[in-house]
């Protein structure tokens, strides 16, 4: 198992290389360092030599990938690139173009980022479940094709729709929570409890309809057709034997997005004013800032290794047939 | 527990919150004396001579002191003094350094020196960097890294000092503006105007060159244009006449920055934890930056150490009715704090807004119809439901400008001949501005009659006013001339029919754009019927907002949207957009149509250096004939600006020249509290609702549950 997992990460290391090399052309590819000095600038009195001076104190001022003018090494280090990325294999991120350190910034708006998140995902996955195991429970009866009829109406509708009907009602019409906002420490549960709900409720009918999927093809095996003859109770088989094994393709879903919970969502995070990470990514990009933006996906990249790490971990401890090698 | 005893200790803690269920400041006192306001994007920067952008400028202004300000009544517009003992005036000097008359020809002066005498006793805000010790030491001047281990905030340092103001804190601002480190984006500018700061920016890069990773220190370095006359004076040496730089001085650019604080966030450390004077500014006005979440919210708080200033006493008979004299001779600032929350979309704050939690809204789009009317005669009104809740409606003429500029270096639309200036107003009298506004503004925005908004010396108002090529008197009413005038122009051109006379070829324009997505399309397709009235097609290039500068810049565009809002009230600030020098092609000036006309140059030149009055008008008046009939720009509209207050809030009046309005503002808090409590007790009825709907889904199942368990197989 160890060697398994040194193993992985291992791997992560030239896909981390790719990721980054592939964001670092991307984004140049669409803007220039002097697209980027003329953003930080403003639009306003904004001559040739205030870009030179922006560039050369942001080092933007060196060749993107290659230096020719260099030698030995330093054709491949003093450039925009290596500069720019090297560090952060250390997890050092440096500074954003506005001057904030990228680590404390992370550091800081992970916290917003899981407090809604974490929520969403936990209860979300407790409410699908239960949901997509009532409906096996009652399959071909008129209270599952309620409920399938249910979850696509849900999924039919905008997630931005849910948000603007949750703000609507709850916070404005009958001023049961606060419409946006945050606070720290104990004061923050009235800012969570809206945007929570909104997203689990927006997330059921997807979520609902897939793990029914997988359910009702694992009422059809074997093993569940011997546990009825053995006289179980319905429940019994349900949430012991069918949902045990369902858990792998479930793991698989969800295990992958558990350390992207500390991204953030863009959306949500931005109608509730939450101030988290989704919303630093879109501000990043919006603003140009490259350096928030490969930290960003560089950190998404990592994590979802270590997701995709944790699933294969995760799949021999719920099936003992597997075995990490 | 039963669901019942569930319910009623969920019911029992939303009930232990302070106040309003709903009530998104959680921590703070119902009728605190406190100004709630928010931000759609977080500033970049709040370092005075870096921090431009009006959602910057809206902190630094409440903080830093400059010498000057607007007075916050008056119009026209008005320089007073605000840490300056009086408003200067400027004093010549020739080529060999001999004094010359305030009337002597612009020609003959070779500097312009401004000499600035600021009041004695005025103290720095509270701030750590000031803090000494004992024996007189700076505190935290020398931190080491177990020091600094536990400190985040600035709240976190124990100690706090002041000192008072001194000349020599402004010239040590007026030297950063060179600093490489801080990229000023006036520092191009003002080193073709402030004597030795050019030199200055080259000889703070060299030693930034020379010793990298170590910030020189602006005060080794000398700058010849600004020097300290005594303790409370310094003078500022401007080459040539410049009688614009007086407004830059009512600007944070110019503001003091004490040493200390260069010294105190300058250490290992510092930067590494957010903790620099870019985030945490260190300033003199009526606030300070309290707490300075740009993720979440920013507060500021009354200055304990403010100089003192009085409400202004002196303003027109419509101030004093509209109230806004009551507090005259009052002391500022009457606010303790003012919170600013993050809130990112209009549809939050227009409804917090409306629950009382916010206390003044813009009125986006989406809300326009709930919040405004118009009346018979076209005037704009506030709705009944507005009306009920005590809003009071602000509207204002902004001194900006939006206009549809056509490259003047373009073979097909440029030039300056008359063919292409009858082509070019044709378009103009095409482009319905007046359709326009209704449609796309909801009436915010007045067709634009040249390059100078209302508001701005030069502007003339009512039918002496209008742009004859493109207006006509008719009726008594000043209306847009009709499209056959326009087709007759396009023949005049060469292009009858929109087709052209030559080669029977259609006339294609095309339009460079960075509008984009489905709200830009109805625009889009707007301007595109503008053309279709003469039979000119019309191809839109959209493009994101670099590729746009770029082709703005290199002159590949044609026809192109663009605007501009005022700097200072001064006309040289909308004409010099015109002015050929400032060509965007090659010099990268501002002058984006590339539009270059030799006597509205000579004009502008004289123009620039006049005093408002008659003989400027004149002058004035020459350039904007020049301007209309060649026509290098469809002179598009002035918006308008509407916002809202609620009833508690007092002394609001736009304006738009000054930044440091926040210390007028005066609200009433009970009065807030009061109505916030009214118009937000939670309706509990849907809670009820919801758990019989929950119980009404879940009871079938149950039952059918229970049924198929005892069933037998």
């Amino acid at each position: 198992m160890h060697a398994y997992i040194l193993r992985r990460l291992l791997y992560a290391i030239p896909i981390l290389i790719g990721v980054n090399l592939l964001t670092f052309t991307l984004f140049f590819v669409v803007n220039t360092p002097d697209d980027m000095a003329r953003l930080q600038l403003g639009a306003k009195h904004v001559t040739p030599e205030a870009i030179e001076r922006w560039k050369t104190e942001h080092g933007y001022d060196r060749p993107l990938l290659l230096n020719r003018d260099a030698a030995g090494m330093a054709q491949l280090t003093d450039t925009i690139f290596f500069r720019h990325s090297a560090a952060m294999f250390a997890f050092e991120f440096g500074k954003g173009d506005d001057g904030r350190d990228i680590g404390t910034e992370i550091r800081t708006r992970m916290g917003p980022s899981l407090a809604i998140a974490l929520p969403v995902f936990v209860i979300g996955l407790l409410v699908n479940i239960s949901f997509a195991l009532l409906m096996v429970f009652f399959r071909a009866s008129y209270l599952d094709v309620g409920g399938v009829v249910l979850c696509v109406v849900l999924m039919s509708i905008s997630g931005l729709f849910y948000i603007i009907a949750g703000q609507y009602f709850i916070a404005k019409l009958w001023n049961l929570l606060p419409i946006s906002g945050f606070a720290d420490g104990i004061a923050a549960w009235k800012f969570i409890v809206l945007p929570v709900l909104v997203g689990v409720v927006s997330g059921i009918g997807s979520g609902a309809r897939w793990y029914r999927t997988i359910f009702l093809e694992e009422i059809g095996k074997d093993y569940v057709r011997t546990a009825r003859a053995k006289g179980l109770p319905e429940a019994r088989v349900l949430f012991h034997h069918v949902l045990k094994n369902g858990m792998i393709p479930i793991l698989t879903g969800a295990v992958v997005v558990l350390p992207l919970l500390f991204m953030g969502s863009l959306i949500t995070e931005s109608f509730f004013g939450i101030p988290g990470l989704g919303s630093y990514t879109i501000d990043a990009i919006q603003a140009q800032d490259f350096a928030v933006v490969r930290a960003m996906v560089f950190l998404g990249a990592f994590l979802y290794i270590v997701g995709l790490i944790l699933t294969d971990i995760s799949y021999s401890w719920v099936d003992p047939r597997v075995r990490l090698q | 527990m039963t669901l019942k005893g569930f319910l009623l200790l969920g019911l029992g803690v939303l009930a232990g919150c302070s106040g309003a269920w709903n009530n998104p400041y959680p921590g703070d006192a119902p009728d605190a004396n406190v100004l709630y306001s928010g931000f759609a994007e977080r500033p970049k920067h709040l370092d005075p001579a870096r921090s431009y952008s009006a959602n910057e400028v809206e902190f630094t202004g409440q903080i830093y002191e400059p010498p000057l300000q607007y007075h916050f009544l008056k119009r026209p517009y008005e320089l007073i003094p605000l840490t300056a003992e009086a408003v200067p005036r400027p004093r010549f000097f020739d080529a060999a350094g001999k004094p010359l008359p305030d009337d002597a020809p612009s020609a003959a002066i070779a500097e312009s020196h401004y000499e600035i005498r600021i009041r004695p006793g005025i103290r720095y805000q509270p701030h750590p960097a000031f803090a000494r010790d004992e024996t007189g030491r700076y505190r935290y001047h020398a931190l080491t890294e177990a020091e600094l281990a536990d400190k985040r905030r600035i709240g976190d340092f124990e100690h706090t000092g002041t000192r008072e103001l001194v000349a020599a804190d402004y010239v040590y601002q007026i030297k950063r503006l060179a600093h490489p480190r801080l990229s000023s984006p006036i520092y191009g500018l003002m080193s073709e105007h402030i004597v030795g700061l050019k030199a200055l920016g080259e000889a703070l890069q060299q030693a930034a060159k020379a010793n990298p990773g170590v910030a020189p220190d602006v005060a080794d370095f000398p700058l010849a244009g600004a020097e300290v006359v005594d303790r409370y004076t310094y003078r500022i040496r401007i080459r040539g006449k410049y009688p614009q730089f007086i407004y830059w001085l009512a600007m944070p650019f110019f503001a003091p920055v004490p040493w200390e604080a260069e010294a105190f966030y300058g250490q290992p450390g510092m930067a590494d934890r957010n903790l620099t004077l870019d985030w945490q500014p260190v300033g003199s006005g009526p606030f300070y930056l309290a707490e300075n979440d740009p993720n979440r919210r920013m507060v500021l708080k009354k200055n304990p150490y403010f100089h003192g200033e009085t409400y202004p006493s002196d303003g027109a008979d419509a101030d004093r009715a509209a109230g806004l004299l009551a507090d005259a001779g009052k002391s500022l600032p009457f606010l303790d704090a003012a919170v600013f929350s993050l809130e990112k979309e209009t549809i939050p704050y227009w409804s917090k807004f409306l629950q009382g939690y916010y206390d003044s809204s813009g009125i986006s789009s989406d809300s326009f119809d709930q919040a405004i009317q118009f009346g018979a005669s076209g005037d704009p009104q506030l709705t009944g439901s507005m009306r009920e809740k005590d809003i009071r409606l602000l509207t204002v003429g902004a001194t900006s400008l939006w206009y549809v500029g056509f490259n003047m270096l373009d073979p097909v639309v440029g030039g300056l001949g008359e063919d292409r200036s009858k082509l070019r107003q044709a378009l103009s009298i095409a482009f319905d501005y007046e359709e326009f506004i209704s449609i796309f503004l909801n009436g915010r925005g007045s067709p634009a009659q040249g390059p100078i908004p209302p508001g701005i010396f030069g502007h003339v108002a009512g039918a002496a006013g209008i742009n004859p090529y493109v207006y006509e008197v008719r009726d008594g009413r000043v209306q847009r001339k009709s499209i056959e005038v326009a087709r007759q122009l396009l023949a005049e051109a060469g292009y009858p029919n929109g087709r052209n006379a030559k080669t029977g070829e259609p006339l294609v324009l095309y339009f460079d754009t960075m509008a984009s997505g489905p709200d830009a399309k109805a625009r889009l397709d707007w301007i595109k019927k503008q053309l279709d009235k003469l039979e000119v097609q019309l191809v839109v290039r959209g493009t994101d907002y670099n590729r746009f500068q770029d082709k703005i810049r290199k002159g590949n565009a044609q026809l192109f949207e663009w605007g501009w809002n005022a700097d200072y009230p001064d006309p040289e600030n909308f004409l010099f957009l015109l002015y050929g020098p400032h060509k965007k092609v090659g010099t990268g000036g501002e002058n984006a149509a590339n539009y270059d006309n030799p006597e509205f140059n000579r004009l502008f030149e004289r123009m620039k250096d006049m005093d408002n009055g008659p003989a400027r008008q004149a002058v004035i008046d020459e350039m904007l004939e020049i301007v209309r009939r060649d026509a290098p720009w469809i002179f598009a509209y002035y918006p308008k600006s509407f916002g809202l207050t609620h009833g508690w809030v007092h002394n609001v009046k736009p304006n738009l020249m000054a930044n440091n309005t926040l210390k007028y503002r005066r609200i009433d808090p009970e009065l807030r509290a009061a109505r916030r409590a009214q118009w937000n007790a939670p309706v509990l009825w849907p809670l009820g609702l919801m758990g019989l709907a929950v119980i009404a889904a879940i009871a079938p199942a149950v039952v059918a549950w229970r049924r198929h368990e005892s069933g037998v197989a």
